[in-house]
């Protein structure tokens, strides 16, 4: 089994380090209840050092830039879509080499002590960048890619992606009278990253923000690249309440849409209540509790839809099942 | 002045003496991905660097769209930052070269010019970089080995004082593959020449104490680079931009005049460089290698009595139209060599721009356009002859075909 962190984190601690490295000043732009601004945060909180933050174009930075503003507090930057893992690979090259030759060792005015963080949604991840980020891996750069994973493209109006999962309703995947909503299945992402063997991968649920913290702060540290899928709400896209932003990413693991687990060097490891659902498999809530607070599967509970219930079901059943083999249940 | 001492001769293609230049130029972090005619230029490093010889960060990317974001992101980080490519690598960056220029960020690439697909073809044009001139990249053409060495060096110094990416061209195969004898000054003299890469420094708000700080990714001094920029201030951001192209003209002058005075070679008057123009009636302009055939045809067109003259334009972007103007201005006739197609237009690049140039001009000469050398054809002096020949017999007939395709089967 892999080590547990060391690090543990403290609520009052961490409300006492947000105030100081608060990245996101209020007054941004993101809807109400959206996950991604409390995704940022929990990053913060989880810092052991000042942080460079790459955002991969998409809700986060659309909705914290607008010039002449900004919401950031650390160093940021925006290129484009595809290619924010591409950025912190020079990013990291050249705080190797100018920290090598201590270029700016006597200017008080530059710090180069820094983590770097990469910011993208499902669209500039499990789509159009996986090739900057599985070649960024390939090399070995030690930055750490925050997935932060609304399931379709909701900055251009809620189109699917990769990580769309199966039924959901999304504008090019409509509710019609023939196909109802995404006919495919969610890419497995993770297997993906995990195969790029990286020191570490984990996914997190703001729910639970100990183990994010912990996990986010084990990525921080790794030695090498680090890649964190976080679930992220988005009230728009899903169609779901602002103020049930928390309690559906606590039902995606609840009912193992997304269980939580992390991978320190190609062992598996369940983490949080998913290893209380191993052991008593019949704490598993069935799907429809997820479900049912969301609009774009509302289609599914009607009467002939029900095999579309039953197909999700089945396929998230399957997951979890190799999941558990994996991490040796 | 310091005395460096002797400049080396050495036998080095094209790719060679742009890695040696690279060697030399304190760069950071060099980010690239191969492709052919650029190869040597990335194995020559990676063998310098292997070598013990330079120290620099190499990261050997997946894709030229890959290879531009990670020289930016080094070049942001504080970095001086260099890559090569060519063809369709160039055509991949095609985005990214626009936020590079668009951040005024000082990227300097090499492009070893090759046609761009399709069908696929390895050899020389100059359709890869005339694709991205519009892109805010400061473009400079290279004649043969040695300029492309004193170019990439120059490259770094403009780049950073007009904080613009420069590009840098050499021939693919004419140039980049083919021996020649290039003096490369001593690793000193070029080190003091470029410097290390200075950050340039930008006010802080009154609020925050009016202090000068580095404008870089930086925790001391968080700055935001990339934001959405909506109808409210793009267009103010683009119209500075061209003011910075237009700026960066006596930047990249003065980088010429100082580095004539380390090496002999300030390659003036810049811009474009004439040839026996004098007294000329009839003068070929064009691009990099090519006009080093043109001049030899105009020293034998020359012996039989003929007014003739070349200019070699060097800086293609920012676009040197005063200069070609008052140069032109009164010769009876022009014609400009393009190495590359403008699909559906009234010629190539290079000719628009020079016509363009030349409207205003109350003795303007007759531009006609030759088309020349497409995926690696050869221009032989036969048939610039035939062009100088055609260009003294000149009558100005508006019914006459202006562009013209020279050396290729009809």
């Amino acid at each position: 089994m892999a080590t547990q962190s060391v690090w543990r984190p403290n609520i009052k601690e961490l409300a006492r380090r947000e105030l100081k490295t608060r990245p996101v000043e209020s007054g941004h732009r993101l809807c109400a209840g959206c996950g991604a601004g409390i995704i940022i945060r929990q990053i913060a909180m989880a810092a052991r050092k000042s942080i460079v933050w790459i955002n991969a174009t998409g809700c986060v930075e659309v909705a914290t830039t607008i010039f002449p503003y900004t919401s950031w507090n650390v160093p940021w930057a925006h290129n484009a879509f595809e290619n924010a893992a591409a950025v912190a690979s020079g990013v990291e090259a050249a705080r190797k080499k100018l920290s090598r030759v201590g270029r700016f060792a006597n200017d008080p005015d530059v710090e180069l002590d820094y983590d770097i963080v990469v910011l993208g949604g499902d669209g500039g991840t499990y789509d159009i960048g996986i090739q900057s980020i599985s070649g960024a891996f390939e090399r070995r750069h030690k930055f750490m890619y925050v997935l932060y994973d609304n399931e379709a493209y909701m900055n251009t109006g809620i189109q699917r992606s990769g990580g769309t999962p199966f039924g959901a309703r999304t504008t090019t995947t409509p509710v019609g009278k023939v196909i109802k909503g995404k006919p495919l299945f969610k890419k497995p992402i993770m297997d993906i990253i995990v195969a790029h063997q990286i020191p570490y991968a984990a996914t997190i649920s703001s729910a639970y923000w100990n183990d994010a913290i912990a996990k986010l702060r084990k990525g921080f540290e790794a030695d090498g690249p680090a890649f964190i899928h976080a679930f992220s709400t988005c009230p728009l896209g899903w169609g779901s309440a602002p103020e049930d932003t928390v309690k559906i990413m606590r039902l995606a693991v609840e009912t193992c849409v997304f269980p939580l687990y992390e991978v320190t060097n190609r062992e598996y490891r369940l983490t949080g209540p998913s290893i209380s659902i191993a052991k008593n498999p019949a704490r598993k809530k069935p799907i429809e509790e997820y479900l049912k607070l969301q609009g774009r599967f509302r289609h599914m509970f009607k009467p002939e839809n029900k095999w579309m219930i039953d197909k999700f079901q089945g396929w998230i059943d399957k997951q979890w099942e190799a999941l558990l083999k994996r991490a040796g249940y | 002045m310091q005395d460096y001492g002797e400049q080396a001769m050495m036998a080095l293609n094209g790719d060679e003496a742009v890695a040696w230049a690279v060697k030399q130029s304190n760069v950071d972090v060099v980010a690239a991905y191969p492709i052919t005619p650029q190869t040597i230029i990335v194995e020559k490093i990676s063998e310098f660097i292997h070598n013990g010889e330079v120290d620099l960060e190499f990261v050997k990317v997946e894709s030229e769209h890959s290879a531009l974001s990670a020289s930016w992101g080094a070049a942001l980080a504080g970095a001086r930052a260099f890559t090569a490519t060519a063809a369709n690598g160039l055509a991949l960056m095609w985005e990214i070269l626009y936020i590079v220029a668009s951040t005024r960020t000082p990227v300097v690439m090499t492009v070893a010019n090759r046609a761009l697909s399709a069908p696929i073809n390895i050899h020389n044009d100059h359709s890869d970089s005339m694709g991205a001139r519009d892109s805010g990249w400061i473009q400079i053409y290279s004649e043969d080995a040695q300029e492309a060495y004193d170019n990439t060096i120059m490259a770094f110094r403009i780049a950073e004082e007009a904080m613009l990416p420069v590009m840098i061209t050499l021939d693919g195969f004419t140039i980049s593959h083919t021996l020649q004898n290039v003096s490369v000054l001593p690793d000193e003299a070029i080190s003091n020449f470029v410097g290390i890469r200075e950050i340039p420094r930008i006010k802080l708000p009154e609020i925050h104490g009016e202090k000068e700080v580095p404008l870089m990714l930086n925790p001391k001094y968080p700055v935001s680079i990339g934001p959405l920029d909506l109808y409210d201030y793009y267009f103010e951001h683009k119209v500075q931009q061209n003011e910075a192209m237009k700026a960066s003209i006596p930047v990249i002058e003065k980088a010429h005049k100082e580095y004539g005075e380390i090496s002999g070679r300030s390659y003036e008057p810049v811009h474009m460089i004439p040839y026996r123009t004098e007294d000329a009636d009839v003068v070929i302009l064009g691009l990099s290698s090519a006009m080093s055939v043109v001049k030899k045809v105009v020293d034998q067109l020359r012996e039989d009595g003929k007014k003739v003259g070349a200019i070699r334009l060097r800086v293609f972007r920012p676009f040197p139209a005063d200069i070609i103007r008052k140069e032109l201005s009164g010769l009876t006739a022009v014609g400009v060599l393009d190495r590359s197609l403008s699909f559906g237009a009234e010629g190539g690049p290079v000719a628009l721009e020079v016509r363009s140039a030349l409207y205003s001009s109350l003795s303007k000469p007759a531009v006609y356009n030759y088309i020349y050398g497409l995926g690696g054809r050869e221009l032989s002096p036969k048939l610039i002859a035939k062009a100088f020949n055609e260009l003294l017999e000149v009558k100005v007939e508006p019914e006459n075909p202006t562009v013209k395709y020279l050396g290729v089967r009809e």
